[in-house]
This record gives structure tokens, C-alpha cells and sequence, in this order.
């Protein structure tokens, strides 16, 4: 639904505008007195974790480990205790309050608004009453972490228990703090450890039981560095579903939140962090350092909470829930297929309704025009400014008909807009005479000359910072951007061969994007719709032909994608070129490296991104479910081995040299 | 009201006329009873008396052709809009009960302004008309059993008791009937009409008490062949008491009430007390695998039964001997047990009989919630130290149970009324909208009952439960006895309703519970039933591995086109929720045609062959062609 943020009928409310107005103090104390979920009495977070340890599913396990293990009963037990001491929340008002009154001044210093659709918002207040709630955030930044607790306890709704990476949790005072808003802390790799994830799993669950507090976890598991949506976790997922599954809640309602910026505070450390600059620890002291990041000015941020789903809606037909009949429902036990298709694909249907309740600011759009212009006139003369305004508004204008939630003011002047856009991304762009040109770091003084490499990557850090930008209308162009590749490559008209070109593509991108398993077709035919609704092809249950009008937006949309399918590229010719027999992750990503700076050193490649790790690691993992690539725990690292003719044959296919061939794709891991 | 007392006085006015009628020209179809008396010749002197029949071979002149029960006994609202019971037979009989008004309109929303009458006579023109097989009725004369064409008998045994059943005759709807209905009075006349019916290929379909809820008694509207009834309600004598073994031995057409007062005169009882035992049949029970509220002490129907006689269209089978327990294959019984009609007649059966008890006595025990109440009853399970009866009701049974309390007539007793609540909900914090009340019967000797109680009482107070008193606990079993009038006084004012049961394990009860009557609600809101319904559950019956849990739902259906339907759709949810959550498709209601859709699920492909071999077998013509089960 094509829709600005002022003219669409749903009300959105600054809730700084508020905040602005009257004291946070009398904010923080205000009567916090909110509809609990109806079932369940309350219990206090002490019971919750005592009803944990005691649960009959914790029995069974800590038999089989003491079997196992030489290890007694009682000290497997203390174990657990010590796991569900690191990891329970500990949720308290007094704390909320503390947050409450300090995020007010946050958000206040930070953001010109903040903006919660209030429908979403009602909804979620009435579903909360009927059964337990699973509040499913996007993740981008940090600030994500505390906006949905600040938003619910602003509106009177249940604050939720929210799902956290450990390494917060070692942050002196914070940690603690966080516990007391209602974090529970959960390790970053849990890897087989049986105990663990079994504590894990019956603590979740028994929050998802009790109906204890909705429950906020972020199904992309870690922050997105790119802007784009993640490939869902599905070893939490799993844990929340499982109380509907096995009867002992009615339903469960899932609550996906898109949480879109503006500006995103920690912009360039993801850009470092992708060329390899490792992201520093969390540490009290590094929190401190980041707030000279807190003089800046970050625009506005947009909190939309989506439409409550209902857990027994869409399982409907998927899930057969008497298979739990004949056992009892505690004993661990291996998933059924059923139950993990439709992890799955519940798992990515809500990424997918995350990506499509985001919005996206003016700024994206000119991300991408920006990043259709030659690097060397960016970095050196810059972009005439007249161009990209034009090439914007043709944008936006594509973006609305692909039906795109755009943000763009519209008391402003266009050109004014667009000018408050390069001043909030300062760190970016900069606007100078009649030309908008990249913004690079600043060589330190003691540098006097820098190496080419460094020269490079100093490009890059603006540029993956763009395509950041860029992502975040990933989701609006994504399908007829492949369809017009496909349509380039393959130079067919014939939808059958398109079709099985666009699922080969498909194959090959599904850990860069997120498409949801199954829906081939859906995907295929919604890009045809598209395309045909804006003018740009013609098509019959046969044939699909680019009209003359067209041309603009198909090779608008092969630019767009243009780097993802070079980067990809460029890594398969690294793998057919090179041998990686034996070598570490690390070491290979340094290969890839050098490997891709000398290419953009000798122009033959313009595509920094091809630098960014989080490419190199979704091909190789896309490679793996292929069967192409294979990777070993060998003794001290990971090793690899790889079919080196199917890797060229892929290649040759991504080329337009071999005609496609459907893939054989290995079934998802276990949960 | 003026216009709906003076429409009742013409109905009482126009079915008085009728049994005149009736007692002037007997239809020529009636013989005398020579053929009975020859019977009972036949059988040897039974040692014990016989004279009074509660049920008449005119069901209709004393029950409702188109409600439950007595024609005497309704609820209805009085002039100053107070309900009221009328007649002398039940204890609740001629009492005004002040609360009911207000629990229907606060409940259901429904309004004594808005009736929905039904109507007052069968329209014999709306009957289809008899599909005679002129052979066989030839020969049924001959044999001097009584038999009957006449459309009223006719349709009085096409339905059991489903609110479909019901609604459509309230409606004046009939649909396939049966052609004839036949009254055997011993087993001998039993096994001629089977002779008769296999002979002239006419389809026969056993009736018992006619209170089957799972449209077992529905006939199938394909069948081509003429339909007979066989009316099992003659054949209602205690053939012998065994005071030796403790066994009697009846015939299966006797009801409940019948058999419970023939033994207790010789001091005797089965103990077995289904909630329809009023009107429920001896091989009805059989044929439905039954259970009784009492099964904690004297055990559900198979537990009672040591030996069945049943007349099948390859003739009658029994065992050899009385022997209380054998290893000789599968039990041919359970063949027996729950064939619903579809393999024969279950003629005559020998039931385990116990000395009437000296003591019995009510009690209850209020809650502060459902799982509290159930982890109690789940203990006492545990202990094997449950009543006669332990019956557990959610916080809007409890309510709805309170709206049933007669007017008292003391001060006195209102104002403890007041205490007891005051004590209960302020006193001891229970929230009135989250407790619940568990009812108990005991029986046995004064002073084991007394320890019993005892026991009892004090597992109950480790989950937080109070003595409530005896009154509480009996007018909780009342309720179930009632249930089906009150359904009858809904109907009159738009609100329709029905029970379901399952059978389930422990860790199962407080999500089925929950799920069940959530499932209720969600569907209702979804097929447009403008009012939230009432969706309750009561905890019935407990075993070691499990328990029973009845539900009942019902709901104000005005602006809806076709109230049935969706109840029907409801009930279809709410069974599909049960078995998704580990319930069973039965726990004493049996199949009939209702439920027979998930029978392959149940029992496995497997399973459903063996039976249908069984039936293949005994029955390869579809004789006994009622179609229930398979």
C-alpha cells in the first residue's frame, strides 16, 4: 500500500512530542498499571525460575546427562541452577521507571521524533489480555534493545521479558540494569552443549506458559550489519511455538515490530566491522566513550507494530498436534518434519512481514541512486545534484508503486527534503557547489601518504555505508530486480526458462536475502506483477516481454542488484582459481580480501562491497546447503573443501554461459 | 403471557384429548398381552414383583414428544417472570427459583421478552408415510407380538436427544422415521422378529431409553428397506437375584430408575447411575459401553456386566458359564459392549448387584481456582481414596449451579448464605470469578463414610480447598439431572445448547479444559453469535491414569439463519480440539453416527477392519442397519 506517514489514515504518534512537553520525572512515576494476560495469576521472578529447575522436562534431561556424564544427579541439577542464575531477568518497576526517565533523555538528545503507529499499538494492548505474546522486533541497533519497553510502559501495556546476547550481561551496572528491565541474557554459542539449551529452552518456555510477561527476542538472533534482514534464528523460535504445539497454551500471539531509522547510531562501526575490524567488547567503559556518538543528530525513527498473528491461525493445517498424544509431552524429543517445516517458515514469513511493515526514508532512495554512479566521480567530483534529485523522485515514484511504506514530509519542498537528508548524513556525503560527493575519514595527521590498499579501504567505509542505506528498501525491489537480471541474463522471453533461472537465483541468494521457503512462485509472480503494474514488461501465461517504456526500469533494477551478483561472482572465481584446502575461516576471508582489492586496484572491479565479510560468509554458507562446499572442524579451525567444477558450473550459469540447472539443496539443519 | 399460558392450557388441553382417545380406540395393531404373559410363563416364576412399568408402550402419553422427559416437569417463567418448576417429582418440583432469570439474561443476553416457541402438536401430515413390507408385517401378526404404524409411535423413536434432534422437532420437522415400531416382552419374541427381519430383509434398529446423544437412534435417510423399531422397553423384568453370588439377572429394557427401586426393595442396588438413569435402558447401557456417576465403588457397565445374552441376525450369543473373569481369547463381550445397535439386541444380562448402602452422604469443597481443583482431584486419585462420586466444576458451572438454588424460606438460612460467601470470598480472599466447587458423594458404613470424609477433606485443604457443606455438593448433582429441561427452557427464549465428554490423561485435564472451551468461544465469535456463549466443564469422573471431562456450551442464537449449523460446527471444533490435545472421541457417550467421521483415527485402519469383519460376519445383510460406529 503505497502510503506517506502524514497522508495514510493510521495515526502515528510522536511520542517525543510528549516527552517535550512535560517532565520525565512525572513520566517515570506515573501509575504504571497495565492489563495483564488474563489466564495466569501473576508470579514473581523467582517462581518462574523455580518452576524452571523443577519441571518434569529438567528431570528427564538431567537423568540422561548424569547417565551419560559420570556426574550425580544433584550436581547436574546445580549446574542448571548456575545456568538459570546467569541467564533469568529479574524485572522490576522501580527499574522500568530508572530506564524510563533515562531514555527520555536519550531519545529526546537523539531523534527529532519517534513514531508509533497507534492501531498497532491497540492491538497489541488487546491481544496481550488473550494469550501469551511474542513481541518480534527487527534488529538493527542497540537502541532496539530498550524502545519496545520504553513504548509499552509509556502506553500502560506489560513490559516484556526480552531475549539478550550474554556479553551485555558482563557490562558492570548495565548488565544489572538491564536484568532489572527484564533481560535475560542468553550465550552467543551455545553449540551442543545439552544442559544448556535444555535450561534454555524449558525457561523460555515456561515464560511462554505462564504468560509471565510478553516476550521480546530478536528472530534475526544478532544485529543486522548491513541493514538488511537476517536469516531467522530458529532455535528460539522453535522454543516459543512449542507451547502452542504441545496444547499447553491456547494460542500465541506473535507481534512483529519493524523498527526503522533514519540514521543508524552505529553506522560506520558496522561498516568497519564488515571490512574485518573486529567490533570491540561490550564493555560499561566502551558505553561511555559512545556518547560523544550521542551529540549528533539522528533524524527520526519509526516504531510500527504489526498486526498480531495468531500462533493457531497459521499453523492451521501444518501441525498435527496429537502426534504428542502417545508420549508424554515432557520427554525430550527429536522434531517432527512438520514441526520444523513449519518452524521455518513461520520463522521467515515474520522477517518478511517485519521487512514489509519498515519504512524507508528519502535518504534510501538516494542511497541507491548514489550508488548507481561510477565510485571514482563519487569520491572525486561527486554526483550532479540535479541528477540525483531527478533520479530520486523518479525513485520514489517506483518505490510507491512497488508499494513501498515511504517516510517523505510532505509540507517540505522536495529539493528541501533531499537537502536535510545530505545534512543529517554528513558522515556520508557532503554537498558542495552544485554536486554531492562522498564523504571519506579523515588520514590522520601523522599519515602523511597512504598505501593503496588503505585507500581503498577507506572507500569502502562509505561506500558499504551506502549500500547500508541502500538495504533498507531491499525488500520493495528485491523481486523484480532479480527478475530483471534474469531477464538480462538469460535474453529469453519464455516464463518457463525465466522461471527456472529466477529459482536458481533464488538458490543461490537465499542467505543473502529472505525468501520464504515454498514460495517460488508466489515470489516469481509477484515480481511479474509488479513489473507489469509499473509499465515495465508485458506478460502472458508464456511469454514475458520488456516494453520500450520499461528499459529505464529494468536497468535501473539490474544495477541495483548489480552488486550482490558481481560479488558473487568475484568469490566464485576465487574458489575456482584458488586452492583453500587447508585453511582457517579467517585466513580465507584475508585471501578473499587481497584477492578483491587487487581487482578494484587494477579496475577491473568497481564493486566495494565485494570487500564485505557478511558476503563472503552468505556464500559460502549458500554454498554449503548446495552440497557444493563442504567445511570440517579440523583440528584447530574450520577447513574446507570444495567441488571446484560445480563451483564453476555455477559460475558459468550466474555468467549466462550454461543454461540453469536446478539445484539439489540439502534440507535445513536441525533446529 | 396471557397468549402463551392460554396456548399452554391448549396444548395440556389437546394431549389430554389425545390419551382420552387413545384409552377409547385402541389402534386394531394392539393385542393383548397374552404374548407377554406367555413369556413369562416360559421363564419360570420370577422371584420377584413386577408391577409397576414407568414406561408405557405410549411413551407420549406421559413423556415430552418433543423435549426431555416427563410432560409434567418443565421449567417455565411465571406471571411475575420468576422460574419455576412445575410437578411433584423432582425434588426442585413446584420450587421458584429466584436466580435463574437473572444468570440466562446476564449469560446469555437472552430476554424473556423474545420467545421462541415451538410447536405444540405433532403434525401427523408432516410424517412420511409408513414404508410397509407387507410379508413381514403378515408374520409379526402372526406371532402376536405388539406392533404399531401409527405416526406418533413413529416418530417418537426416530430421535435421541442431540439438540439437532431436538430443535427439528420443536420446529416441526421430521425427517425418515421408522416405518413400524415393535414391542417384544422376553427374549424368545426377540429372536422371532430377527428371524422375521432377516427372512423379509427389513432394517431393524434397537430402542432402548430413546436418550442416546450421538444421533445414534437417527435412521439413515438412504435406507430403502422398511425400518422397524424394536422397542426393548417391555422386556423389563428382573428374571432372578442371585443373593449367593451377588448377581441378578434382568431383562435389557428395564430403565434405570426401575431397577434401582425393584433391587432396593430385596435391599440390593447395581450402583450403576448414569445421569440419564431415569430413562435410560438397561441394554442401552450395554450396547453404549455406559458409566455411572457411583463407578468409584461399583465400576463402570463393563465392570458390572458377568454375562449378556444377544440375539444377532446368525443367532444368539453368550458365554457357557458365570465364571467371573476368563482367559479364552478376547472377550466376545466387548464385541457386545459399545456395538451401538449395528450387531443385534442385547435381550437379557446378569449384573453384578451390592447390598444397598447404610450411609450416604453429600459434601463439596470450594477452590480458589480450576488447577487447584484439579490437582487435588488428581491426588485423591493418586490415593485411590475417591468417593462414590468426585465431580469438579469451573468457575461458570459453579455460578450456574447457584442461579439453581431454590427460594429458601428462613431468614435464617439466606443470612448464612451471606456468611458463607462473605467468609469464602472476603474472609479467605477467593476471587468469585476464579474459584470453583468440587462435589462429593459418599457412601457405605456410618463410620467408614466418616473417615472417608475425613481423608478426603484433608488432601483437599493441601490445595486450599473449603468445606462448602452438604447442600452445595447435592444441588451439583441436581444440576446434571436437570440439564436437560433446562435446555428445553432455553430453547424457549433463543438459546440453544449441548454436552460433549472425553476421556483424558492427568497432565492433559487443565489444557484440555482450557483449550476446549476457549476453542468454544473463539468459534462462536467466529460464525457470528452475537453473544458470547456459555462454555463450561466439569471434571466427572477420575481413574488412575485420568479422568472425564464434560463440557457443556450454549448460546442466544438470535440473528443467526441457521443456529444449528453452526452448533454443529462448534461441536465439530470442539471434538477436532479434544483429539488434537489427547483426548478420546468417547468416554460413556459412545459414536452413533455423530462422531463415527473419526473412528479410523481412533482405532487405526487396523482396528476399524477388525470391527467391520465382526460386523460383516454377524450381520452380512445390514440387518441391524442403524449404521452407527463404522
Amino acid at each position: 500500500m503505497p502510503s506517506t506517514y502524514t497522508s495514510s489514515g493510521h495515526e502515528e504518534l510522536d511520542i517525543l512530542e510528549e516527552r517535550r512537553q512535560s517532565g520525565d520525572l512525572s513520566h517515570a512515576l506515573r501509575t504504571f498499571s497495565p492489563q495483564p494476560y488474563k489466564e495466569k495469576p501473576p508470579c514473581s521472578a523467582s517462581d518462574l525460575s523455580k518452576r524452571t529447575l523443577e519441571s518434569q522436562y529438567l528431570q528427564y534431561v538431567f537423568k540422561e546427562i548424569a547417565t551419560e556424564s559420570s556426574l550425580s544427579m544433584e550436581e547436574v541439577k546445580e549446574d542448571a541452577r548456575l545456568l538459570l542464575e546467569e541467564m533469568s531477568q529479574n524485572l522490576q518497576l522501580g527499574f522500568i521507571r530508572l530506564m524510563g526517565y533515562t531514555l527520555s533523555k536519550v531519545f529526546k538528545r537523539l531523534y527529532t521524533n519517534i513514531y508509533v503507529n497507534m492501531e498497532g499499538l491497540n492491538m497489541l494492548q488487546q491481544a496481550i489480555q488473550e494469550s501469551p505474546v511474542i513481541l518480534m522486533p527487527t534488529h538493527r541497533s542497540y537502541i532496539d534493545f530498550l524502545i519496545i519497553s520504553y513504548v509499552l510502559f509509556t502506553y500502560d501495556i506489560p513490559v516484556p521479558v526480552i531475549a539478550a546476547g550474554l556479553p551485555l550481561a558482563g557490562m558492570k551496572l548495565v548488565g544489572e540494569i538491564l536484568r532489572r528491565s527484564g533481560a535475560f541474557f542468553i550465550r552467543r554459542s551455545i553449540g551442543s552443549d545439552k544442559l544448556y539449551w535444555a535450561v534454555l529452552s524449558e525457561y523460555v518456555k515456561t515464560i511462554v506458559r505462564t504468560g509471565f510477561a510478553p516476550l521480546e527476542f530478536f528472530v534475526e538472533g544478532l544485529r543486522s550489519r548491513t541493514l538488511k534482514s537476517v536469516p531467522p534464528k530458529l532455535g528460539m523460535m522453535h522454543m516459543v511455538l512449542e507451547p502452542y504445539f504441545k496444547g499447553e497454551v491456547f494460542d500465541i500471539t506473535l507481534v512483529p515490530i519493524s523498527i526503522s531509522y533514519d540514521r543508524v547510531l552505529e553506522e560506520s562501526l558496522l561498516a568497519h566491522e564488515l571490512l574485518g575490524i573486529p567490533k570491540p567488547k561490550e564493555t560499561t567503559k566502551g558505553l561511555f566513550k559512545a556518547t560523544k556518538v550521542l551529540q549528533e543528530d539522528y533524524g527520526c525513527m519509526h516504531v510500527n507494530f504489526g498486526q498480531p498473528l495468531s500462533v493457531r491461525e497459521l499453523c492451521q493445517g501444518k501441525i498435527n498436534r496429537s502426534q504428542y498424544n502417545l508420549t508424554p509431552r515432557d520427554l525430550p524429543k527429536v522434531l517432527s518434519p512438520d514441526v520444523q517445516a513449519c518452524v521455518i517458515w513461520l520463522a521467515h514469513l515474520i522477517v518478511r512481514i517485519q521487512e514489509e511493515g519498515s519504512y524507508i526514508s528519502p535518504w534510501s532512495l538516494m542511497a541507491c541512486v548514489l550508488l548507481q554512479c561510477p565510485t571514482s566521480t563519487l569520491t572525486e567530483r561527486g554526483m550532479v545534484w540535479s541528477e540525483l534529485k531527478d533520479r530520486t523522485l523518479w525513485l520514489k515514484k517506483l518505490a510507491l508503486r512497488f508499494g513501498a511504506h515511504l517516510r517523505w514530509p510532505e509540507q517540505v519542498s522536495d529539493q528541501n527534503v533531499l537537502l536535510s537528508m545530505v545534512a543529517l548524513h554528513h558522515s556520508i556525503v557532503a554537498h558542495k557547489g552544485d554536486r554531492v560527493c562522498l564523504v571519506r575519514e579523515e588520514v590522520p595527521i601523522r599519515k602523511h601518504r597512504l598505501s593503496a590498499e588503505e585507500e581503498v579501504n577507506r572507500t569502502a567505509v562509505a561506500m558499504l555505508m551506502l549500500a547500508s542505506y541502500r538495504n533498507q528498501s531491499l525488500h520493495i525491489f528485491l523481486r523484480p530486480a532479480m527478475l530483471a537480471t534474469v531477464i538480462q541474463v538469460t535474453k529469453s522471453t519464455q516464463r518457463d526458462e525465466l522461471f527456472t533461472f529466477f529459482c536458481f537465483l533464488k538458490e543461490i541468494l537465499s542467505n543473502e536475502f529472505i525468501f520464504v521457503p515454498g514460495k517460488s512462485t508466489q515470489d516469481f509472480e509477484e515480481a511479474c506483477f509488479l513489473m507489469k503494474d509499473c509499465g515495465a514488461i508485458l506478460f502472458s501465461p508464456e511469454e514475458v516481454t520488456v516494453t520500450e517504456a520499461g528499459q529505464e526500469v529494468v536497468s535501473f533494477l539490474c544495477a541495483f542488484i548489480q552488486p550482490f551478483i558481481r560479488s558473487y561472482q568475484v568469490m566464485l572465481d576465487f574458489l575456482t582459481e584458488h586452492e583453500i584446502k587447508n585453511i582457517s575461516e579467517k585466513e580465507l576471508h584475508l585471501a578473499v580480501r587481497s584477492f578483491v582489492i587487487k581487482l578494484i586496484l587494477s579496475g577491473e572491479l568497481q564493486t566495494y562491497e565485494a570487500l564485505s565479510s557478511d558476503i563472503q560468509k552468505n556464500i559460502l554458507s549458500a554454498l554449503r546447503t548446495l552440497g557444493v562446499l563442504t567445511k570440517f572442524r579440523g583440528s584447530k579451525d574450520n577447513e574446507y573443501q570444495v567441488d571446484k567444477a560445480a563451483v564453476k558450473r555455477i559460475n558459468d550459469i550466474l555468467y549466462g554461459k550454461l543454461p540453469p540447472q536446478l539445484l539439489h539443496r540439502t534440507p535445513y539443519a536441525k533446529l | 403471557m396471557a397468549a402463551n399460558s392460554s396456548s399452554d392450557r391448549q396444548r395440556a388441553a389437546q394431549q389430554r384429548l389425545q390419551i382420552i382417545a387413545g384409552h377409547l380406540q385402541r389402534p386394531t395393531n394392539y393385542q393383548p398381552d397374552i404374548t407377554a404373559a406367555e413369556c413369562k410363563a416360559q421363564e419360570g416364576n420370577p422371584n420377584v414383583s413386577n408391577e409397576e412399568r414407568t414406561v408405557p408402550r405410549r411413551r407420549q402419553d406421559i413423556m415430552k414428544w418433543n423435549g426431555w422427559g416427563y410432560s409434567d416437569s418443565r421449567f417455565l417463567f411465571n406471571k411475575k417472570g420468576q422460574a419455576e418448576f412445575t410437578g411433584k417429582r423432582y425434588r426442585l418440583s413446584g420450587m421458584i427459583i429466584p436466580g435463574l432469570k437473572d444468570w440466562m439474561e446476564g449469560t446469555f443476553g437472552a430476554s424473556l421478552q423474545h420467545k421462541a416457541p415451538a410447536t405444540p402438536i405433532l403434525n401427523s401430515t408432516a410424517v412420511q408415510p409408513a414404508t410397509i413390507n407387507e410379508a413381514f408385517v403378515e408374520e409379526v401378526k402372526a406371532t402376536t407380538i405388539p406392533f404399531s404404524v401409527e405416526a406418533e409411535d413413529r416418530v417418537f423413536r426416530a430421535h435421541g436427544h442431540c439438540l439437532h434432534e431436538i430443535f427439528a422437532l420443536r420446529e416441526g420437522k421430521i425427517g425418515r422415521v421408522p416405518d413400524m415400531v415393535v414391542w417384544p416382552s422376553c427374549h424368545s419374541d426377540v429372536v422371532k422378529i430377527v428371524e422375521l427381519a432377516s427372512k423379509h430383509n427389513v432394517c431393524l434398529i434397537p430402542y432402548g431409553g430413546g436418550t442416546s446423544v450421538s444421533s445414534a437412534l437417527e435412521c439413515p435417510p438412504e435406507e430403502t428397506r422398511s425400518i422397524v423399531s424394536l422397542d426393548t422397553s417391555q422386556m423389563n423384568r428382573i428374571l432372578w437375584i442371585d443373593e449367593k453370588n451377588l448377581t441378578a439377572h434382568v431383562e435389557a429394557g428395564i430403565v434405570g430408575q426401575d431397577l434401582e427401586r425393584l433391587l432396593n426393595e430385596s435391599g440390593y442396588c447395581t450402583g450403576h447411575e448414569p445421569d440419564s438413569m431415569e430413562f435410560s435402558s438397561l441394554g442401552g447401557w450395554v450396547a453404549t459401553r455406559a458409566s455411572g456417576m457411583k463407578k468409584n465403588i461399583y465400576g463402570n457397565i463393563e465392570d458390572l456386566v458377568v454375562h449378556v445374552k444377544m440375539v444377532t441376525p446368525r443367532g444368539v450369543i453368550e458365554k457357557s458359564c458365570q465364571g467371573p473373569r476368563m482367559s479364552t481369547g478376547p472377550d466376545v463381550h466387548h464385541f457386545i459392549m459399545g456395538s451401538e445397535g449395528t450387531l443385534g439386541v442385547v435381550t437379557e444380562v446378569t449384573l453384578k448387584i451390592r447390598p444397598m448402602p447404610e450411609y450416604q452422604k453429600y459434601g463439596s469443597v470450594v477452590f480458589p481456582n480450576f488447577e487447584q481443583g484439579v490437582a487435588c482431584l488428581r491426588e485423591v486419585a493418586k490415593q485411590r481414596c475417591a468417593p462414590a462420586s468426585i465431580r469438579l466444576m469451573d468457575n461458570e458451572q459453579f455460578k450456574f449451579g447457584h442461579a439453581l438454588k431454590p427460594q429458601v424460606s428462613s431468614i435464617f438460612t439466606s443470612f448464612l448464605d451471606g456468611l458463607k460467601k462473605f467468609y469464602i470470598t472476603k474472609f479467605k480472599g477467593f476471587d468469585p470469578n476464579r474459584l470453583c466447587v468440587a462435589t462429593l458423594l459418599f457412601e457405605g458404613d456410618h463410620e467408614k463414610v466418616l473417615q472417608h470424609e475425613k481423608q478426603v477433606y484433608d488432601i483437599a485443604a493441601k490445595f486450599g480447598g473449603l468445606a462448602a457443606g452438604e447442600d452445595n455438593g447435592q444441588r451439583g448433582y441436581m444440576l446434571t439431572f436437570v440439564i436437560a429441561y433446562l435446555r428445553d427452557l432455553g430453547m424457549e427464549y433463543y438459546v440453544i445448547g449441548e454436552s460433549f465428554e472425553t476421556s483424558v490423561p492427568w497432565d492433559r485435564v487443565l489444557d484440555i479444559c482450557r483449550n476446549v472451551k476457549a476453542r468454544i468461544i473463539r468459534e462462536c465469535k467466529d460464525k457470528g453469535v452475537q453473544f458470547p456463549p456459555l462454555s463450561t466443564c466439569r471434571v466427572t469422573q477420575t481413574y488412575d491414569a485420568g479422568a472425564c471431562v464434560y463440557f457443556y456450551f450454549a448460546f442466544n442464537y438470535r440473528g443467526l439463519s441457521d443456529p444449528i449449523h453452526v452448533s454443529e460446527q462448534v461441536e465439530h471444533a470442539a471434538r477436532e480440539e479434544i483429539l488434537a490435545n489427547g483426548g478420546s472421541l468417547s468416554h460413556h457417550h459412545g459414536v452413533g453416527k455423530l462422531r463415527k467421521e473419526w473412528m479410523r483415527e481412533t482405532v487405526s485402519d487396523v482396528g476399524l477392519g477388525m470391527l467391520k469383519s465382526v460386523k460383516d460376519y454377524v450381520d452380512p445383510n445390514n440387518i441391524f442397519g442403524n449404521r452407527n460406529l463404522l
